[in-house]
């Protein structure tokens, strides 16, 4: 209990130090962020597709 | 006298660059043949027996490929002095990090069951037990890192890249004609047409050679070994040297199965091994052995890769020059990461074709990530200053990750459906 509590401090110490991105948000990096959003995106969405397609195929 | 003395000069400069050479020679050499790992060989073994030589010169366009992306993460450890992991966290913030980490933790364990499946099948062939084989890696891995020194451990790993060029021998055993490795496989051709197959094994080693786990593994590795911005001339070099001989290893595999195995359907490299031992035991056997030591060598990689970028986060001590009072969470991770990979082969019936697919997949969601990051990393003046990308190098690298993603991507969704480009 007491590692988990310790655990999750550490992630919450984390994310505040890394909260601020170090690079500057130029249009050309936003755009690709974006795109791989987009890009990450669509793939989850196959594989979920794929997933939900293949249960009741009972494959 | 003037000549000899220009001799002489010329001869302890080239003495004094090569031992420049072989202090900062390392991890782009044992990235590079690592990444000849148990898959790897797998896939070589594949293109020989279902190709032939044909596609010999494809693998040479790897060269430059594999050198352009990797010597990124020299320049970009060796001026940050930070992991890939820690770059990604700082630079881009806390969602794409834990993107990227959770990412290289799934397909790093994933990847490892699949060296441990390598390794088992690989020594199973000259009767050795799975378990066997499982608990001695896993007991000779212990050992190889727990001495305490980046540098120690650098030059077993060094080793056993040497062992990885048995292939060298092996080709040479089964007596190939060199004027058909040169008529039919320097000249670039798509044997068939490109179809289906064709493009599934072209895929497979674009993805054998780049991975995800080498941009994490070498970055980490040129800052552990404490790489300056004065030894990144050495470290590209160390970097293209690798490049080549890995190339040049996995040419040798294709020779082996293209001279004796050609149009035999190959699943994996241990079936390709006991195949060729009953036409030529020692060739065979030299497979296996060398099937082995990929695996082995993928695998001290591989678990390193995910340890080194844990400890960055996290902020634990996360040096192989640190023994396991200093920096026991590092070697915590390291070692759970290894003994559940290496458990998976030996649980019966355990989904390891599922496994080897989830792979495929998962590393694909990861490259073009990794990749995307690196040359936004690498354009960031501020922090790399004249080390940055210049623009000839971002038409370059671009170019190569704009095609990896792409092709990549079709074999990522080639893998989820496999008769959508029939």
């Amino acid at each position: 209990m007491r590692i988990m509590k310790q655990f999750s401090e550490k992630i919450r110490e984390i994310n505040a130090r890394y909260a601020k991105p170090k690079v500057e948000m130029s249009p050309v990096i936003k755009f690709s962020l974006t795109g791989l959003r987009i890009y990450l995106f669509v793939l989850v969405a196959l594989l979920l597709y794929k997933f939900v397609t293949l249960i009741p195929a009972g494959k | 006298m003037d000549f000899f003395s220009t001799l002489y000069y010329r001869t302890k400069k080239i003495l004094k660059s090569l031992k420049m050479y072989l202090a900062i020679a390392g991890p782009g050499l044992v990235v590079m043949i690592a990444d000849n790992d148990a898959g790897g060989i797998t896939t070589y073994a594949a293109t020989g027996a279902k190709y032939g030589y044909h596609l010999i010169w494809f693998l040479l366009i790897l060269i430059p490929v594999a050198y352009y992306v990797q010597e990124m993460t020299v320049r970009l450890g060796a001026v940050t002095k930070r992991g890939h992991a820690e770059a990604i966290f700082e630079s881009f913030g806390a969602f794409w990090g834990w993107f990227s980490l959770l990412d290289l933790m799934v397909v790093d364990w994933l990847t490892l069951v699949t060296e441990f499946v390598g390794m088992t099948s690989a020594l199973n062939i000259f009767g050795v037990p799975p378990w066997l084989t499982v608990a001695g890696v896993i007991g000779l891995m212990g050992i190889i890192v727990l001495n305490g020194r980046y540098w120690t451990w650098e030059k077993i790993a060094l080793g056993f890249c040497l062992l990885n060029l048995v292939y060298v021998p092996a080709a040479f055993m089964v007596n190939p004609s060199v004027k058909e490795i040169i008529g039919n496989g320097l000249i670039p051709n798509l044997p068939g047409g490109l179809n289906n197959d064709l493009f599934f094994l072209l895929m497979a080693n674009i993805g054998t050679t780049i991975a995800p786990w080498m941009l994490f593994f070498q970055q980490s590795s040129v800052v552990d070994k404490g790489l300056h911005e004065k030894d990144i001339k050495m470290g590209k070099a160390d970097t293209l040297f690798g490049a080549v001989i890995t190339v040049a290893v996995a040419i040798f595999i294709v020779v082996v199965t293209g001279t004796l195995l050609h149009g035999v359907p190959i699943d994996d490299a241990a079936t390709a091994a006991r195949m060729l031992m009953r036409m030529n035991h020692f060739t065979g056997a030299l497979l296996a052995i060398g099937l082995f030591d990929a695996g082995l060598l993928g695998a001290i990689c591989i678990s390193l890769a995910s340890s080194w970028a844990f400890g960055e986060i996290f902020g634990w001590a996360h040096s192989l020059n640190t023994n396991v009072k200093q920096a026991p969470w590092f070697y915590a991770s390291y070692f759970l990461t290894l003994i559940t990979a290496g458990i998976v082969p030996l649980i019966p019936g355990a989904p390891l074709v599922l496994i080897t697919l989830f792979v495929q997949v998962v590393a694909v969601t990861l490259l073009p990530a990794a990749l995307v990051f690196l040359i936004l990393l690498l354009n960031d003046k501020k922090t790399m200053g004249e080390y940055a990308n210049t623009p000839i190098q971002n038409w370059i690298t671009g170019g190569i990750v704009v095609a990896i993603i792409i092709l990549s991507t079709m074999y990522g969704v080639s893998a989820i459906f496999p008769n959508l480009f029939k």
